[in-house]
């Protein structure tokens, strides 16, 4: 305050007080009952008693209002030399201190509810009472790539059953449970609950402030693997119940006949017979390969430790397989690095997983080529751990696998071609094997083919940690 | 931009909304016409016929809005070219949406007769046109003129599909005359598929023009070669014409 200001301040609060007296001498100059003069000089000395006075409260008055206004904008104590004037600004400090803890209390409960909403692993939203986004935890920014706050849920979240459920549970307060389905890029399943938020305050219409109080919660549970599951299984099934049936039923038809018409035709029987073997060891084969995929997928969390030597096995395997391969007059070259270290594996399913290979190999590679193994060290590949791994590739020269089959080519019974698979005595679970065989080692396949040249099927090991 | 008098704001918010809720529809609509192909499932397909109702009534209420804003409004600039995005996106929608419903009426007419071999391809191209679909409406939700543009550049990829189909499809039908029927049906589909990636280019094109305020200028890359098509395998001869490509 500029002291011309508050000289001023001073002036009209002392002409306001001495108003009457100056009135009084007024009228006594006037009626002549006193000179002017002295009228005028008594009037000025009241004035001037007035504003000495009024000094002293005039600036503890200006004090406490500025007092006051900072306070309002700082923390800081002020002091003021007046001892009342003291009280009256401790008592506002005070009550500004309260209030900064309250809302320091306030915010730090509301960063938990954040911290706890962003934690959970499901996708959460936060829906008002129009619908639109006030809050959405990381997991749901991540999956539908919005900000923390988004408009319209529409904005984010498109499928209708979802909308008009969102709407519904806004209007009549019913918690509601809708499934999601998503078709690209990837396929998914999600069941989406939206249920509505209990005790937010207010029964009749909610002050502006309330806009943004969060009426519902929608959260977005994850039932891809749940569904993915049921459907393999139902698939599997079916298939190798269709895989069984169809030798079964060519054996009734032989039996039958045998039993019929050839009752009496020892070379009709002769020749049934054989074809009843072949289909008897379709089965076997079938079974076995069954067998053999369930006995692997029960121990497949557990990965082996003992170490093998691959170059060993690879070479046996090869001339298992020799004879095969002759008949079709393929070679199978095994080439194997001189320092091979070994893998923890388990060395009766290693050998399985390179015969497999091989069998596709010489059963859809050109005949009259050759057909190579090749056990190398080489850098691990992405997304298996360790730093190196030893790579088995199977190299065949056949017509090659077009693009679109390869990300299938290890799902159970699945066949590029199934007439020519079959007629070539393939179950259609070598792969399947090959794939659970080198998940049990932690190891990861790779498959490249060119259509027209031929395919390389690449198991890579992890090696054992020094 | 703050709009002073806040109900225009909400108004243009609203109609953002409607043309979200119809993308949405038109994207269950596609994919639940794709199942119904692929699983024969005729209940599903009639549901997508009757569902198509919904579509074309959010559409009338598009207009209806965007034409009451343009009136009673006159609004500038953004404003202006979000009103008449809005305008053109909800035609190409409601247009997505009819095929839709027309592949789920051959899906019905298909689970009468035996399974095509082409089956898996229309069901590879029924995946690109839901995943353009997905990204322009995207494109469009988050005012995003490069996801708009990365949409425009891919449709490609389905007129590829549909040459590749078309051809399969002659290949079976010149095998097996009983194959012809279902054939014709799934080249249908395919059309209808190929369709729908063109509108959803015209989305692109359109959410591009609201956001960036200046049109594409480059032409889209107009890959559909089945019209110089005389057999399987056959290439367009020397002396034919190019197709097109500005």
């Amino acid at each position: 305050m500029s002291r011309a200001v508050s000289l001023a301040r001073l002036l009209i609060a002392a002409l306001a007080l001495g108003s009457l007296g100056l009135l009084a001498l007024f009228v006594l100059a006037v009626a002549k009952a006193m000179p002017w003069t002295a009228a005028i000089a008594v009037a000025v000395a009241l004035i001037a008693g007035l504003m000495w006075r009024l000094r002293r409260p005039m600036r503890e008055a200006v004090a406490v209002a500025a007092a006051a206004e900072r306070l309002a904008e700082s923390d800081a104590a002020e002091t003021v030399r007046t001892p009342e004037i003291i009280e009256i600004a401790a008592g506002l400090a005070r009550a500004r201190a309260s209030f900064r803890e309250h809302a320091e209390a306030l915010a730090r409960r509301a960063a938990v509810a954040e911290g706890i909403l962003d934690a959970l692993p499901d996708p959460v939203l936060l829906l008002d009472r129009d619908r639109r986004v006030v809050r959405a935890n990381s997991a749901a920014r991540e999956l539908l790539g919005i900000g923390a706050t988004a408009g319209d849920l529409a904005g984010c979240l498109r499928a209708p059953p979802v909308l008009e459920a969102a709407r519904a549970v806004l209007a009549d307060g019913k918690p509601r449970d809708v499934a999601w389905r998503v078709d690209v890029p990837i396929e998914r399943h999600f069941g989406v609950l939206i249920t509505p938020v209990a005790g937010v305050p207010g029964t009749g219409e909610p002050g502006a402030g309330e806009r943004n109080a969060p009426r519902a919660v929608v959260r977005l549970v994850d039932l891809t693997a749940v569904k993915r599951a049921d459907e393999m299984r139902a698939d599997f099934a079916a298939n190798a119940s269709h895989e069984l049936k169809t030798p079964l039923a060519a054996l009734i038809g032989f039996i039958e006949t045998l039993r019929g018409p050839a009752r009496d035709d020892p070379a009709a029987q002769q020749r049934f017979l054989g074809l009843m073997a072949a289909q008897a060891e379709r089965m076997t084969r079938l079974v076995n390969d069954l067998l053999a995929l369930s006995s692997i997928e029960l121990v497949e969390h557990a990965p082996p430790t003992a170490p093998v030597a691959l170059a060993p096995i690879a070479r046996n395997v090869a001339q298992a397989l020799e004879i095969p391969a002759k008949a079709r007059n393929m070679k199978i070259v095994v080439t194997a690095a001189d320092a091979l270290p070994p893998v923890p594996g388990d060395a009766e399913q290693l050998a399985q997983l390179i015969q497999n290979l091989l069998d596709n190999a010489i059963k859809y590679g050109a005949a009259g080529t050759e057909v190579a193994v090749r056990l190398a060290v080489t850098a691990a590949p992405a997304g298996m751990a360790g730093a190196q791994a030893v790579a088995v590739g199977v190299t065949d020269r056949g017509e090659g696998i077009p693009p679109e089959h390869l990300p299938r080519l290890t799902e159970r019974f699945y066949r590029v071609d199934s007439a020519r698979s079959r007629e070539a005595g393939g179950t259609g679970l070598g792969l399947a094997i090959v794939k659970h065989i080198v998940t049990r080692h932690r190891g990861m396949l790779k498959i490249d083919s060119t259509v027209g040249q031929g395919s390389t099927f690449t198991a890579y090991l992890p090696v054992a940690a020094k | 931009m703050e709009h002073t008098v806040k109900s225009f704001d909400e108004q243009l918010r609203r109609l953002n909304e409607i043309i979200l809720r119809m993308g949405g529809l038109a994207e269950a609509a596609l994919s639940s016409a794709m199942q119904a192909v692929n699983k024969r499932d005729v209940d599903l397909a009639a549901e997508i016929v009757k569902d198509d109702a919904k579509i074309d009534e959010l559409n009338r209420d598009v207009d209806e809005l965007a034409v009451r804003l343009l009136a009673l409004r006159q609004p500038m600039a953004n404003d202006l070219r979000e009103i008449v995005a809005a305008l053109r996106i909800s035609a190409d929608i409601e247009r997505i949406g009819d095929y839709a419903a027309n592949i789920a009426k051959r899906a019905i007419a298909m689970a009468e007769m035996r399974p095509s071999r082409a089956l898996p391809g229309i069901a590879r191209m029924g995946r690109l046109a839901q995943r353009l679909i997905k990204e322009v409406l995207d494109s469009y939700a988050e005012k995003n003129a490069d996801k708009a543009m990365v949409v425009w550049a891919r449709d490609e990829e389905i007129d590829d599909a549909y040459n590749s189909l078309f051809r399969e499809t002659l290949t079976y039908m010149m095998e097996d005359a009983r194959a012809i029927t279902p054939s014709t049906h799934i080249l249908f589909i395919a059309k209808n598929i190929e369709r729908i990636g063109d509108h959803a280019t015209n989305i692109a094109e359109t959410v591009y023009f609201m956001v960036k305020g200046r049109p594409l200028k480059e032409s889209r890359p107009k890959g559909d070669l089945s019209a110089f098509l005389t057999q399987p395998g056959a290439q367009p001869a020397a002396g034919e014409p190019e197709p097109p490509r500005e």
